[in-house]
């Protein structure tokens, strides 16, 4: 694995690395369709970190999914949109094509380990597959490629714990393997799907700053996946807050921890347990989020958010430019951030 | 392993015991004269009842009498021995004419059930609701709903009688062909079980997080489904089968009757019909053996297929 930075003619002049232009996915199920994606754009530069934050259902998963080419179609379907990677519609590809990017070009890590790894192959087999059949390497090379990826990622004793079952390593450990695994083929972004969720907090810290590292060393793009605001602070540049299929604000950490801009974000921000502040009652969201077969009217958000006016219920709210590349999907972006300004 | 295997080894000498003093109770011990039973209407003079008390060891009496005639069995069953029918033959010999066919026709159905079952079962679950699921599922309920007393002469008047394309029945030494038809007949409700089986378990696979995974490494469909599915979703479908090996090693009754078929089967009925004691005891020990080795052996087999299981 060769540390450079990446060349800039990765990327066509002006574009972006990877870009999501307006991506609409819905899910066909006998009960009706449930439109899961409505209209997501967000884009990724090379070297940096995204991380897209949202509830579960909100649709992060399904975003990533799509971008990979991995989603089970039935039930799911884009209806359109376009997915551009260095310039180029995956979503005009043929499935061979798409094939030679996962893994090479794009890697995904996913949540549970233990079901995301096979439960009848040793974990070197595993990770010299993906190095066997799209790299060619031989039994042995991929074998002794596989214990450097495993020492990459930390393991401990990796040559002694080439030939063991997932089932024989720790939460953290399986991760780490996982991490190894996607990391086989150098791909030019890692997509990490909530690559914490199953895991104690101390671990979650541990992987997460690996993660970091490794971005940091393998000159990687991140997209990071995940319902926890805590776990982003520390390793992401950009987040994007989704919400019922879309992206409701998009900012750098910094400003939109100090202030956020939708009524959302600023409830997710408040539900966090603070150590300064002894006594007082959890705020939460009040309301569910919504069911994607019958999303409300206008803003989506619009049931259960403390600002709402009869607009919010009619209109749906375009993205609103706040300036420094911030965009919040709400009627009174200005007044919900000048709020969290003053308080 | 090692520990596992020779604790099941122990506990099968405890089933085995168990198992042959249970037979042997339930043949023996409610019989009222025994040598009036052998000889059936005819009178027996004293000469006889003396040489058959003799014979049989019949002079012991009651509870006492009875043991002592079970562990004279197992005595001999131990040195190899199991004995002589009523017939007069030789149990061991009756059982070293009966086993090959049984075991011939036991391999063509589980051929059967493997080379359909197995493979129908995988598309199946690959093509979920298509046609051929659809078909299939129809084809094997029909299958399992019809008892093996209907569906055995029903075969038999068709395809061997009617349109002649097996031999009706097979006779005493009979060829891999005449057994062809009797082992479709057996294999098929362990084709059926063994479709519906392999056909839940790999549907369920498909839908597996490590098979997303295998994806999103760029895996060829192909390599997925035959290297990632079927290795995982064979582990029942093995042990199913190894179990029914055992079944069908131990004879199919009915089979083996309607088409004339002289297997252990057919002379365990026999036996059982004649109230021929010493052969259906004979028999069954033997059976015994056969399915404790059978499930042991399919017990290590799912620890070797799947590494999740390890016996202490």
């Amino acid at each position: 694995m060769t540390v450079q930075p990446t060349p800039a003619s990765a990327t066509p002049e002006g574009g972006h690395l990877l870009e999501l232009r307006d991506l609409h996915v819905e899910f066909r199920t006998n009960e009706g369709v449930a439109r899961v994606i409505n209209g997501v754009s967000y884009h990724l530069d090379a070297g940096e970190t995204l991380a897209v934050l949202g509830e579960s259902g909100s649709g992060k998963s399904v975003t990533a999914q799509a971008i990979m080419g991995i989603l089970d179609s039935p039930p799911a379907f884009i209806r359109s949109g376009q997915i551009l990677y260095q310039g180029q519609d995956l979503l005009t590809r043929s499935e061979e094509q798409r094939r030679q990017v996962r893994g090479k070009e794009i890697a995904m890590i996913f949540q549970d380990a233990l079901s995301a790894l096979n439960p009848v192959f040793p974990v070197g087999w595993q990770i010299g597959e993906t190095l066997r059949q799209r790299a060619g390497l031989s039994r042995a090379d991929a074998r002794s490629r596989a214990i450097e990826l495993m020492d990459l990622v930390k393991i401990p004793g990796a040559a002694k714990r080439i030939g063991d079952y997932p089932h024989q390593f720790s939460g953290g450990m399986r991760q780490r393997v996982m991490i190894a695994m996607a990391l086989a083929l150098d791909p030019k972004v890692l997509i990490a799907d909530e690559p914490t969720t199953a895991l104690d907090v101390t671990v979650q810290a541990q992987i997460m700053d690996l993660l970091a590292d490794l971005r940091r060393e393998l000159n990687m793009a991140m997209i990071l996946i995940t319902h926890d605001l805590g776990v982003v602070a520390g390793v992401a540049d950009r987040i994007a807050v989704m919400y019922a299929g879309r992206i409701v604000e998009h900012a750098d950490v910094r400003s939109l921890y100090k202030a956020p801009a939708h009524p959302y974000t600023k409830g997710l921000l408040e539900s966090i347990p603070r150590l300064d502040v002894r006594g007082q009652e959890l705020s939460t969201i009040k309301g569910l989020p919504p069911n994607l077969m019958r999303i409300p009217s206008g803003c989506p958000f619009h049931p259960r958010c403390p600002y709402v006016q009869q607009v919010c219920v009619d209109e749906v709210p375009h993205d609103l430019v706040l300036g420094d590349g911030r965009t919040s999907a709400c009627h009174f972006a200005q007044e919900v951030r000048d709020d969290s300004v003053a308080r | 392993m090692f520990r596992y295997i020779l604790r099941r080894l122990l506990q099968m000498v405890l089933a085995f015991f168990g198992t042959t003093l249970i037979v042997y109770a339930l043949t023996f011990a409610g019989q009222g004269d025994p040598i009036q039973a052998l000889a059936g209407e005819r009178p027996v003079t004293p000469a006889q009842r003396a040489y058959l008390t003799e014979k049989y060891h019949l002079d012991a009496t009651g509870v006492g009498g009875f043991f002592y005639r079970y562990f004279d069995y197992v005595k001999n069953l131990l040195q190899g021995n199991l004995g002589e029918s009523l017939t007069g033959r030789s149990i061991g010999e009756i059982l070293e004419q009966a086993w090959p066919v049984t075991v011939q026709l036991a391999l063509i159905a589980l051929a059967v059930a493997i080379i359909f079952g197995v493979t129908a079962g995988v598309l199946a679950g690959i093509r979920r609701a298509s046609i051929f699921d659809n078909s299939t599922l129809v084809l094997t309920l029909l299958v399992l709903g019809i008892p093996t007393i209907v569906l055995a002469p029903l075969a038999q008047y068709f395809l061997g009688v009617k349109w002649a394309i097996f031999p009706p029945t097979a006779g005493s030494d009979p060829t891999f062909y005449a057994l062809l038809l009797p082992g479709i007949v057996l294999g098929s409700l362990s084709l059926a079980t063994a479709l519906r089986l392999t056909r839940a378990s790999v549907a369920e696979n498909l839908r597996a997080d490590y098979v997303r995974t295998a994806r999103s490494k760029g895996l060829v469909k192909r390599r997925i489904v035959v290297v990632h599915v079927l290795r995982n979703s064979l582990i029942p479908v093995v042990t199913f089968l190894g179990v029914e090996l055992g079944n069908l090693m131990s004879g199919a009754i009915i089979t083996e009757g309607v088409f004339n078929i002289p297997g252990v089967g057919f002379n365990l009925f026999r036996g059982i019909r004649t109230e021929d004691g010493p052969l259906v005891v004979g028999i069954v020990s033997v059976l015994v053996v056969v399915y404790l080795v059978s499930n042991l052996v399919v017990d290590v087999l799912y620890a070797v297929l799947d590494p999740r299981i390890r016996y202490e």
